[in-house]
């Protein structure tokens, strides 16, 4: 077998560096996406204690909670960096097992964030409720969206495993999701922080 | 029959290798839960209110760089991803330290 062709893949265009044009311009754009979470977390953390009326963050975060759904994230960037490795050395099923898993964790991190935001709008925080809603909607909401984009792209892998695909030359493509899922898995650990726990 | 035996020791090799990469990656998930299960405990001890800010920026600067290093493995990468990567970066992380710096009243409005 040649090697080079199983290393580089058939959609492998490479920059004049050597490095593959698709994860290099992925590295570019989760760059920019720094800077735009950088902006919401930095609105939000102006805006904090500024709001005149309630609900406040001390009266309805729920800390087990947003703990427990924090550690389902994390843990979904482990099955996808297992997801990554298994594809790497060929063993196509385990892939797709490790990627499905890594898609139901997802899911599972966003099932908490609706129940979290019915919660919150039964209490009364609306985006138009107070500063502290407008804030909070729009950052975690933009990190939700990403969360869902990403279950998409995994489940959109693991098909393309199921038509037999999925092999030693996707594996850059694996990465490439794999780069975007830790991301929002960071993202997650500086809100999860900033955002819940400053306020215990 | 030569050619056999390379090719059988290279994929007990490369399984050997595998599972050693994976250990790490368990091993990393233990340590990000045990930093994020210490963050949670942080809040909650009153005796800890004074330095409780410094605490967490830095156990979830831990949580970040172990994510960015084993699982997005800029450790071992090409330093250009880590360019393009930490750049942007620091101007986001910039802008959050000054809009902290100004909630905590150390900088003024202009």
């Amino acid at each position: 077998m040649n090697h080079t062709a199983v290393a580089q893949g058939p959609n492998q265009h490479h920059t004049s560096t050597g490095l593959p044009m698709f994860k290099l311009g992925f590295w570019v754009f989760i760059g920019s996406e720094t800077l735009l979470f950088g902006t919401l977390i930095s609105t939000y953390m102006i805006y904090r204690g500024e709001s005149v009326t309630g609900p406040f963050p001390k009266d309805i975060f729920s800390i087990p909670l947003t703990t427990f759904s924090a550690f389902v994230l994390l843990m979904s960037s482990l099955t996808m960096v297992l997801a990554l490795a298994a594809v790497k050395r060929g063993d196509r099923k385990l892939g797709m097992r490790w990627l499905l898993t890594t898609a139901a964790l997802g899911s599972v991190f966003l099932g908490f964030q609706a129940y979290e935001f019915t919660h919150f709008a039964a209490e009364g925080l609306t985006m138009g409720s107070n500063l502290f809603g407008s804030t909070f909607y729009l950052m975690t909401g933009f990190h939700g969206a990403h969360v869902s984009i990403g279950v998409f792209w995994l489940l959109a892998l693991w098909l393309e495993g199921l038509r037999g695909g999925l092999g030693q030359d996707s594996a850059v493509r694996v990465e490439v999701c794999g780069l975007y899922w830790h991301f929002v898995d960071i993202v997650w650990i500086a809100i999860f922080t900033f955002v819940y726990l400053f306020e215990v | 029959m030569a050619e056999l035996g390379t090719g059988g020791n290279d994929t007990i090799a490369a399984k050997e290798q595998a599972g050693s990469g994976n250990r790490l990656y368990w091993l990393v998930a233990l340590v990000l839960t045990i930093l994020t299960l210490a963050e949670v405990a942080a809040v909650h001890i009153p005796a800890l209110n004074p330095v409780i800010v410094p605490i967490l920026v830095v156990l979830s600067a831990v949580k970040f760089v172990l994510v960015v290093m084993f699982y997005m493995h800029l450790k071992g990468d090409h330093r250009v991803y880590t360019a393009v990567f930490v750049a942007p970066l620091t101007l986001a992380v910039g802008a959050v330290i000054i809009m902290m710096l100004i909630i905590f009243k150390v900088l003024a409005y202009v």
